[in-house]
């Protein structure tokens, strides 16, 4: 199993290094001149020619590509006009908060999408099942920021029972001691309760709007893998021996049809990771997405690309981690040498 | 070509949703091609009503500097629609014939664009085409570019795939005894084959390439003002969600659910159409 | 004749499948018994509709399937009218079933000793606690070298013949009265099958298990069961205890079956084949003797609806039988 492993890691190496070269080009390959867009729009001409020389950027491009990588071993990203502060420093801040939300859209979806993809592959073509298609359908169609303001609209504005869209918890209330960045988390560790359900309130509407872009491709799958697996001779066999329908679909069907929903959930991370950033501007959410949004209205270059970078190599490492996943769950996988 | 004909109609008028989605493609391809012209205000001009509700004389409200949405909505039919077609054109284009090379003659084809692909997917899509928007700056067709380029991967790995079977079945090798040159075969044989699946592909690229740009527009990428376009439209209105103005967002993102919907819709009833048994 | 009641009855059994092309008649009147410890063949061509039958009586058939009639009794329940709990109690218990593909019928994420514990646990014979000393016993009983290291395996790191032989554990880990096999020996090579079929039987023998062994090879049906019942396209075209089947068939097919089997010292240029194919079973207008259109006894007397003459262990259904 450690090969296993061991290989997939190295599998990975190849997409790290498109990654590092495709920011590396997005930085330099900027048209116009690199140094004017990291200087600022308020830049003098001497600022500019700082800038060039302290970026390096007038040194040829294979060195410029050297010092690149250098800087990002050593986790430097560049520093944001606007705030004076390292990119990778604000990034890191940040990361907890979308990690979180992200997290509970996921879990949400998969929570929702596998049922249902479950109960519509038991009642093909009835109308649980057009209901589905049509959820799944739905899910995908509707751009996700509108989804997001719809929430507001509906369940702030409309019914009063959602809290105001300004954030991970409401003023009156404190953030838990810094522990892990999760809010959810770090307040049970406090012991405060308060603070928790304060967090959970703030966290339903940005979390359920994530979740119901990424419900689609779940329930899909789900479905299509449990209708082969029901249709397969082992569940016939499982059938034939007179087991219980219970054990049959969950224990005999659902578990070999959970391994093709295993792949599906990177192409669903892709969605998530780029969707995480409109949520964030729906919802001021202090995550790294909006760190972005913030940074580009302000044409503050280095944080975008920061971002872009951290965000790759999350989406690299979660692909990675899925890929392992599967491997260990499947015995046919995990146990060929 | 006749029983195409037949096999559509039964197809069709087995599933009347598909047969909506083509009616509502239909729709939106005629207000693309029109709706500038037939709309009754003009979408970039200020108003003296602003943020007034839907009415009989503002169909769909006015914004707040009182621009008409209706017009404005339709009218951004047309970009958002041109937009969507010149990055799905692309990411087909640059992709099938890629795709085709890599999957027909292998080797260092194969190599260097399934690197090309394996990179472009190491990124979250929409992440990608913020950062090359974010670089290159926002223009229409920088827009283009970037949503092409994430887009790219898909019909290049479907063009390899189906040219991978088709290298491997038999008749390429006759065609090549019959003396046929290799562009020859690549256009007779081989694009004609993949044509129905990259088909249903173009249809529900086309919805996310919609939702792509729109996307964009929201956080600021996009298109600028005071430009129709329906992502910018439900960004900007936003802003009066919270103090209850519900219209100014609600129409262009309606409008926008639709076209996609329509557009994911129409796709499913391609794939249909072109293989039962993928039907999902 | 069997002279106690039989153990299995299915009368006039009749089940269509829908399909997008129309409704598809795949049993018409299917008709036979099994009594106690007895082995019956149900022997024809592929799509004969032996399997439909066998999952007809189990309960198990497709979706788009409808059983439009008849009767299969099993004791004093019949089988058709069943609730789905008491099919599902019966089901592992009384009657069990193995397939062919013997891997690709086994849960291929899930250790063979716990597919075996599944079914003692859910019948009731053992507690949860016994059931995987239980299943290594079956697995021995069935011939399994080192059952209780194989017991911990998976389906994909055993060959063929175990993989079945754990589906015959499976089967008659409950002491079932009757055993259906569907093919069981399809995909295995011809050494194991033999070894497969023998340690069936014997396993059968010793329990006065009942058989209902579902092939297309004549060869095993003379070999192996007491009867054969022979299908053709949906029908029951004939039965008769082995021996006299073989030694005079009446129903035409039969005996072209027959000729067209391999057997030991007859050339295969010898062996005739059966001229045509089997109906599509999707046309509107077939004829009452699904067999008229390749017949060459066919008269004017066939266009009648079939009859079936004989009584108990042999019938045939021919208006002009050899």
């Amino acid at each position: 199993m450690l090969s296993m492993i061991l290989r997939r890691l190295a599998s990975a190496i190849p997409s790290l290094i498109g990654v590092v070269i495709v920011t590396f080009v997005l930085t330099r390959a900027l048209p116009g001149d690199p140094a004017a867009y990291y200087a600022g729009p308020a830049a003098t001409k001497e600022a500019i020619e700082q800038i060039r020389v302290k970026l390096g950027l007038d040194k040829g491009l294979g060195e410029q590509f050297v010092d690149y990588v250098g800087a990002l071993a050593r986790g430097e990203l560049g520093n944001s006009i606007s705030t004076g502060q390292p990119v990778a420093h604000e990034l890191l801040t940040r990361l907890p908060a979308s990690i979180e939300l992200t997290l509970l859209g996921l879990i949400f979806a998969i929570g929702v999408a596998v049922p249902l993809g479950v109960f519509a592959a038991l009642r093909p073509n009835s109308w649980v099942d057009h209901v589905c298609r049509v959820i799944a359908t739905a899910g995908v169609s509707l751009p996700i920021f509108f989804t997001g303001l719809l929430m507001i609209y509906v369940f702030y504005f409309l019914l009063g029972i959602a809290p105001p869209p300004l954030g991970r918890i409401e003023v009156f209330y404190s953030p838990p001691t810094h522990v892990t960045g999760f809010f959810l988390v770090d307040s049970l560790l406090d012991g405060d309760l308060g603070v928790f359900l304060a967090a959970v309130k703030q966290l339903v509407l940005p979390a359920l709007t994530l979740g119901i872009f990424a419900l689609a491709p779940i329930a899909r799958m789900t479905r299509a893998s449990m209708l082969s697996a029901l249709s397969s001779d082992f569940v016939r066999t499982a059938r034939a021996s007179g087991l219980g329908s219970f054990k049959v679909v969950v224990g005999y069907a659902l578990r070999n049809a959970l391994l093709p929903v295993v792949t599906v959930l990177g192409m669903v991370f892709s969605f998530l990771l780029g969707a995480n950033v409109l949520v964030e501007k729906v919802f001021a959410w202090p995550g790294i997405g909006s760190y972005a949004i913030e940074a580009l209205i302000q044409s503050d270059y280095a944080p975008v690309q920061g971002f872009v970078l951290v965000m790759a190599f999350m989406y690299v490492g979660l692909n990675l981690a899925i890929d392992v996943l599967y491997g260990v769950i499947d015995p046919r996988i995990s146990m060929a040498t | 070509m006749k029983s195409a004909l037949a096999h559509a109609r039964y197809v069709l008028g087995d599933n009347v949703v598909t047969a909506f989605a083509f009616g509502m493609f239909a729709l939106f391809l005629v207000m693309a091609a029109v709706g500038p012209w037939i709309v009754p205000y003009d979408p970039l001009a200020n108003g003296p009503n602003p943020l007034e509700p839907p009415s009989s004389r503002h169909w769909f409200g006015t914004d707040q500097t009182g621009r008409d949405i209706f017009s404005r909505v339709v009218a951004a039919t047309q970009l958002d629609f041109a937009i969507a077609f010149a990055s799905v054109a692309l990411a087909f284009g640059a992709g099938t014939l890629a795709g085709i090379a890599a999957g027909f003659f292998g080797g260092w084809w194969e190599r260097i664009i399934g690197r090309m692909v394996d990179t472009i997917m190491a990124f979250p899509l929409f992440v990608l085409a913020m950062g090359i928007v974010a670089a290159m700056g926002n223009t229409i067709f920088n827009i283009v570019l970037a949503t092409g380029i994430i887009n790219f991967p898909i019909y290049a790995r479907v063009a390899r795939a189906e040219a991978n079977v088709i290298r491997n079945a038999g008749y390429i090798e006759a065609a090549r005894i019959a003396g046929y040159g290799e562009t020859r075969i690549l256009f007779t044989q081989i694009l004609p084959n993949i044509m129905p699946i990259m088909v249903v592909q173009i249809s529900l690229t086309m919805g996310y390439a919609i939702l792509n740009a729109a996307g964009l527009s929201f956080i600021g990428l996009g298109v600028r003002p005071p430009t129709a376009e329906w992502g910018i439209m439900v960004s900007d209105g936003a802003n009066f969600i919270q103090n209850g103005q519900w219209w100014i967002a609600a129409f262009p993102g309606l409008v926008l659910m639709l076209a996609v919907f329509c557009f994911n819709l129409l796709g499913d009833g391609l794939r249909d159409m072109i293989d039962p048994r993928r039907r999902t | 004749m069997t002279p106690a009641a039989p153990l299995l009855e299915v009368k006039n059994l009749n089940v269509e499948f829908r399909t997008r092309a129309g409704t598809v008649k795949a049993l018409e009147r299917v008709g036979f018994s099994i009594g106690k410890g007895e082995a019956v063949a149900v022997v024809g061509e592929s799509g004969s509709g032996k399997s439909v039958t066998a999952y007809a009586v189990m309960g198990i058939l497709d979706r788009a399937a409808r059983v439009t009639g008849g009767k299969v009794a099993f004791g004093d329940l019949d089988l058709l009218q069943a609730s789905e709990t008491d099919l599902a109690d019966i089901r592992g218990r009384e009657i069990s079933m193995i397939f062919q593909n013997p891997r690709a019928a086994l849960n291929p994420i899930r250790r063979v000793g716990d597919q075996i514990a599944d079914v003692l646990i859910r019948h009731g014979n053992v507690k949860r606690a016994d059931a995987p000393a239980k299943a290594v016993q079956l697995l021995a009983t069935v011939g399994i070298p080192d059952p209780a290291r194989r017991a911990g395996a998976y389906p994909f790191e055993l060959s063929g013949g175990m993989c079945q032989r754990v589906m015959i554990a499976i089967a008659l880990a409950c002491d079932p009265q009757l055993l259906i096999a569907d093919e069981p020996t399809t995909g295995l090579d011809v050494t194991t099958q033999a070894v497969i079929m023998d340690l069936v039987m014997e396993l059968g023998r010793r329990r006065g298990m009942a058989m209902m062994l579902i092939t297309h090879d004549l060869g095993m049906a003379l070999e192996y069961c007491n009867r054969v019942v022979v299908m053709h396209a949906g029908h029951v075209v004939e039965t008769a205890p082995t021996a006299e089947l073989f030694r005079r068939p009446r129903h035409p097919y039969t005996a072209k079956l027959i000729a067209a089997t391999p057997r030991p010292g007859t050339a295969l240029r010898a062996l005739a084949s059966i001229p045509g194919a089997m109906p599509n079973l999707r046309n509107v207008s077939i004829p009452p003797c699904r067999y008229s259109p390749r017949c060459e006894r066919f008269g004017s007397d066939c266009e009648r609806p079939l009859p079936h003459f004989g009584e108990g262990g042999r019938m045939v259904s021919c208006w002009n039988p050899v």
